[in-house]
């Protein structure tokens, strides 16, 4: 029944998509469509959140479309069903923030029909039940998805990301038709449940991990594979740059969840030290990255790495704990990193709207160009600010409790009888703990840069606030970060068929745990309680201010800024976000990114100013990405010549290939 | 009944950081001054600041916004819920399963991640600087504190405070080479937050080595009252927390009799007292970094955590 209306509901937006087409040049088009997705998903959010929480037996249904011999199979169960309410919440917020922020468009028809398209495709890739369904609906994703990167196509940069974007997605999609393949095997068994039932040896096995590790890991950003995303999350309107970054990273850790815990074979030991060295490369690298950055939207498209590392440190460890039979353990972690998914899709989506109303308003995403924004949008400047102490793992906020819980998981892992991860689990603890406290150094600048101090342009000086709609999307994200924060237990218990589903353990049911706190494991052992916290936090803040105004002074005069009697000349000396990074950049960025300073002094008798120039070199994009662009180029040149042959040497070369693909399939089988 | 006991000891512990901090501050001044040949201000010089400074106007720069008048009372709110949870003269109190020591160090972070903002709102350098590196200072003095959460939480089997200092207290945990690593990374990474000599001077802002005086030069009135005593109140926490862990001798760990617990009441005290004379002996020895040589302080902080927790991943008995 669930599924029956949720299928509704993605052939309903891609009605609207073609809808949109059609009515391409009328006037209110863009509303009207927006208005008509966020009711659209609602419905689909209210289906999958019925499922989840009330009925949570998995219904499957079998479509005529498609393959004649295997038709669209598509299913629905805890797992789909909490992917698809992370999907339908972003995109009902993001359609929400699209009424009001879609009015600024200056091409609209480039954007609103391929947005109901982009959700359709996402919804559909959660509900697929077999390999075909799967890699189909995940290619429409992302080329409605490259769609919108390239709706600005007159910027140079744009048309660059989209290209990049382009190649890695269709590598990604590559790797996976490669995974499915495999596990497919050579009778060619489509359908999830045949993949299921399956045995594939071991060997198999492994290789399927690690092509789906670079298929949906390049979807979701993992270092190295992220290059494109700083690019394509940026360049996109902002709505959907929420939508990227919040939510279409998390269909990708869907992909990979879906098929490492569900359809392959039971993992071995080192499945997990190969995620986790990944994960915690690409927690650090993340961070580290958004601390270089000076533009506001990249600066959080690089911070989706960090939290995508999170993420997956925590399927990681749900790996190691279940090859060794932990299944507890496994489930702890499990749940933590599935949390942390749905954290994530919160925040990240807010600080891409509240990055989209500054946009609009002073049409700048450099920070160096802004400031003094909390005083003229201060409803923004407000959520914003729950957003970045929420994404800086902040209690009593969402953030806190899922970074908690992956390090309870970790507190687990001496357990475990491996070597190999006695010994890297702690370093990527230690690699955790550096990056959420890297993370606050992100968000102190991003927040401090953009919305504090004094108005840096004229742009930023007569800013205004935001529109109606988009300020009511960003409350509802903010208030949902909170309800999160303060009441975990409720969430955790909404994610527990999932791990008993992958899993065959969950977590023990939190609800009914005193004050709504959260006992992962035992009460001596470990315990949060967000509300408590908050409500103490709330109380003593309160308590101190009353009794200060009422027994002490509540006077306040306004004055010139002190500053030590030497007050500044003038905005301009006020700290930017590149000198704000200096002390970073030095300890890390000089190891990392061989970060330069050179200050170019202009001599006693000439005027010009003093120059400070930065010099950052990236090392995925200098080490990995250059050489294997000039491999490609070489290479080319040399095959350049197999377009020039005759035809009777064009079809040798098609037969010798045919004879040699046919070998294959002769040894496979 | 049971309960209003339970809620008085809290409510204690509460007044009793509270009240303390100011004093243990002046006492720490006090005894650097003697051991510096000075006189030094009274002991109780620090409650006199506080009345001053909370019955003085404030003076709010022109370009403040509303975020820099709230954050005072934000910072003082969660220093203040960090500091009663943190066992002092009794263990299992009342809330203290509200948070575990992770949420603590949490808790600080949030303090100053809000201070930071604070440094930046107002839009002069001075703000600028010291925020800029109070962010970089943190973050490397608080993975170093969860590697010695980490080491500490596999040793006792927990993450609860009041857990780990009755297993600290019990004979079960002996001498262990990974206990010690851990005692003095947290000693490291105490005297990094707390804005001490040799990382920062708490004595004055002007000088080029400024963090944390430099962050909050703009603040004036309650405000600065408020943020003073949240940075007592941390201090008075990293010795109490110092001291429940390393020192737990004299903490009640169940029980109300009165008598017990003013035994553990005088038993803090002396801790406190110790913990101060150490603390001024250590600063007066000591000369003041450079602040580009802090990340290899306290990077050496994060190594000694990171390998007491390889010790206890990799064996139990270190």
């Amino acid at each position: 029944m669930m599924l029956s209306v949720a299928l509704v509901c993605a052939a309903a937006l891609l009605a609207l998509a073609v809808l949109a087409v059609l009515l391409a040049r009328a006037p209110y088009v863009g509303r009207l469509i927006y208005a008509a997705c966020m009711i659209v998903t609602a419905v689909s959010l209210a289906a999958a959140l019925t499922h989840l929480l009330a009925t949570r037996v998995p219904e499957a249904l079998t479509l005529p479309v498609g393959l004649p011999w295997l038709g669209a199979h598509l299913r629905l169960d805890a797992l789909s069903a909490f992917f698809l309410a992370v999907v339908d919440l972003g995109a009902m917020t993001a359609s929400l923030f699209a009424i009001g922020y879609g009015e600024h468009e200056s091409a609209p028809e480039r954007v609103v029909p391929f947005f109901p398209a982009f959700l359709a495709g996402m919804t559909l890739v959660v509900l697929a039940d077999d390999a075909f369904t799967f890699l189909l609906s995940w290619e429409f994703m992302s080329l409605t998805s490259w769609a919108l990167v390239i709706s600005h196509h007159r910027v140079p940069e744009n048309v660059r990301a989209g290209y990049i974007y382009l190649l890695m997605a269709s590598f990604g999609t590559l790797a996976l038709l490669l995974a499915f393949g495999l596990l497919a095997g050579s009778d060619g068994l489509y359908t999830f449940a045949q993949m299921r039932a399956a045995h594939p040896a071991a060997a198999t096995d492994a290789l399927v991990l690690l092509l789906v590790l670079i298929g949906a890991g390049s979807k979701a950003g993992l270092v190295p594979l992220h290059v494109w995303l700083p690019l394509a999350h940026p360049a996109a309107p902002s709505h959907v740059s929420a939508l990227m970054s919040g939510v279409m990273t998390k269909v990708a850790v869907y992909g990979f969840v879906r098929i490492v815990f569900d359809l392959a074979g039971a993992p071995s030991w080192w499945w997990s030290i190969v995620i986790l060295t990944v994960a915690g490369i690409t927690t650090v690298m993340g961070v580290l990255y958004a601390l270089m950055q000076h533009d506001l939207k990249r600066l959080l498209a690089y911070h989706t790495v960090e939290n995508i590392g999170i993420i997956f440190i925590g399927l990681g460890l749900a790996l190691a704990f279940k090859s060794q039979g932990m299944l507890f353990a496994a489930a702890l972690a499990l749940t933590a990193a599935l949390l942390h998914v749905f954290n994530h899709s919160l925040f990240k989506s807010l600080l891409f709207f509240g990055a989209g109303a500054v946009l609009t308003t002073t049409g700048e995403r450099d920070m160096e160009h802004l400031g003094g924004l909390i005083h003229r949008m201060p409803q923004t400047a407000f959520v914003f600010l729950i957003g970045c102490a929420a994404i800086s793992a902040l209690p009593p906020l969402n953030g806190f409790v899922s970074e908690w819980l992956t390090f309870q998981a970790i507190l687990l892992s001496p357990q475990l009888p491996s070597w190999g991860l006695k010994l890297l689990v702690p370093a990527i603890g230690a690699l955790l703990a550096l990056s959420a406290a890297l993370a606050v150094a992100c968000f102190v600048k991003a927040y401090g840069i953009t919305f504090l101090g004094g108005p840096r342009t004229r742009a930023a000086e007569t800013a205004s606030e935001t529109d109606w709609f988009s300020r009511m999307a960003m409350m509802v994200l903010a208030s949902l970060c909170l309800l999160a924060g303060i009441l975990p237990g409720l969430f955790i218990d909404a994610l527990a068929p999932i791990s008993s589903f992958l899993i065959g353990e969950s977590m023990p049911t939190q609800v009914g745990a005193q004050w709504l706190s959260i006992v992962p494991i035992a009460e001596s052992r470990s315990s949060y309680d967000g509300l408590l916290v908050f409500l103490f936090m709330a109380l003593s803040g309160t308590l101190a201010a009353f009794v200060i105004h009422r027994l002490a002074s509540d006077r306040l005069r306004r004055a010139p800024a002190w500053d030590c009697g030497y007050p500044d000349a003038g905005v301009v000396t006020q700290y930017s976000a590149t000198s704000f990074a200096q002390p970073i950049r030095r300890v890390f960025g000089t190891v990392v990114f061989r970060a330069r300073e050179t200050v170019e002094m202009a001599p006693p008798d000439d005027t010009r100013p003093a120059r400070l120039t930065v010099e950052l070199h990236d090392p995925i994009w200098e080490w990995i990405y250059a050489p294997l662009a000039g491999a490609i180029g070489v290479v080319a040149d040399r095959l350049n010549h197999l377009q020039f042959l005759t035809i009777r040497q064009f079809l040798t070369l098609v037969f010798c290939t045919l004879v040699v693909l046919l070998l294959v399939l002769a040894l496979w089988s | 009944m049971v309960l209003i006991g339970d809620l008085t000891i809290q409510g204690v512990q509460m007044l009793l950081v509270l009240l303390l901090a100011p004093l243990f501050t002046g006492f720490v001044r006090k005894v650097k001054a003697r051991l510096l040949r000075r006189r030094g201000p009274p002991l109780i010089q620090p409650y006199f600041d506080l009345v001053r400074l909370m019955r003085k106007d404030v003076v709010l720069a022109d370009s403040a916004s509303w975020l820099f008048r709230v954050i005072p009372y934000l910072v003082f709110a969660a220093t203040w819920v960090a500091a009663s949870l943190v066992p002092t003269f009794r263990t299992g109190l009342l809330f203290s399963w509200s948070a575990d020591l992770i949420a603590i160090a949490a808790l600080l972070g949030s303090g100053r991640f809000f201070l930071a903002l604070a440094g930046l709102d107002v839009g002069t350098s001075f703000g600028g600087i010291g925020s800029s590196r109070e962010v970089m200072i943190a973050s490397l003095a608080e993975p170093a504190m969860i590697m010695i959460v980490f080491t500490l939480a596999l040793i006792a089997g927990s993450t609860q405070l009041s857990t780990m200092s009755a297993f600290m207290a019990s004979p079960a945990v002996g001498l262990r080479v990974s206990l010690a690593l851990a005692l003095i990374a947290l000693i490291m990474v105490a005297i990094a937050e707390n804005n001490r000599i040799p990382i920062d001077n708490p004595a004055t802002h002007l000088e080029l080595t400024m963090v944390h005086e430099a962050m909050v030069l703009e603040y004036s009135g309650r405000h600065l009252a408020l943020i003073e005593l949240a940075s007592w109140l941390k201090l008075v926490l990293y010795v109490s927390l110092i001291a429940c862990l390393f020192a737990p001798w004299g903490i009640e760990s169940s029980g109300a009799a009165l008598p017990a617990l003013a035994l553990g009441i005088a038993a803090y005290i002396a801790k406190l007292a110790v913990g101060g004379v150490l603390l001024a002996l250590f600063e007066t020895s000591i000369a003041k970094m450079r602040v580009f040589r802090v990340p290899e302080f306290l990077g050496a902080a994060l190594m000694l955590g990171l390998l007491a927790t390889l010790l206890r991943f990799v064996s139990g008995s270190f």
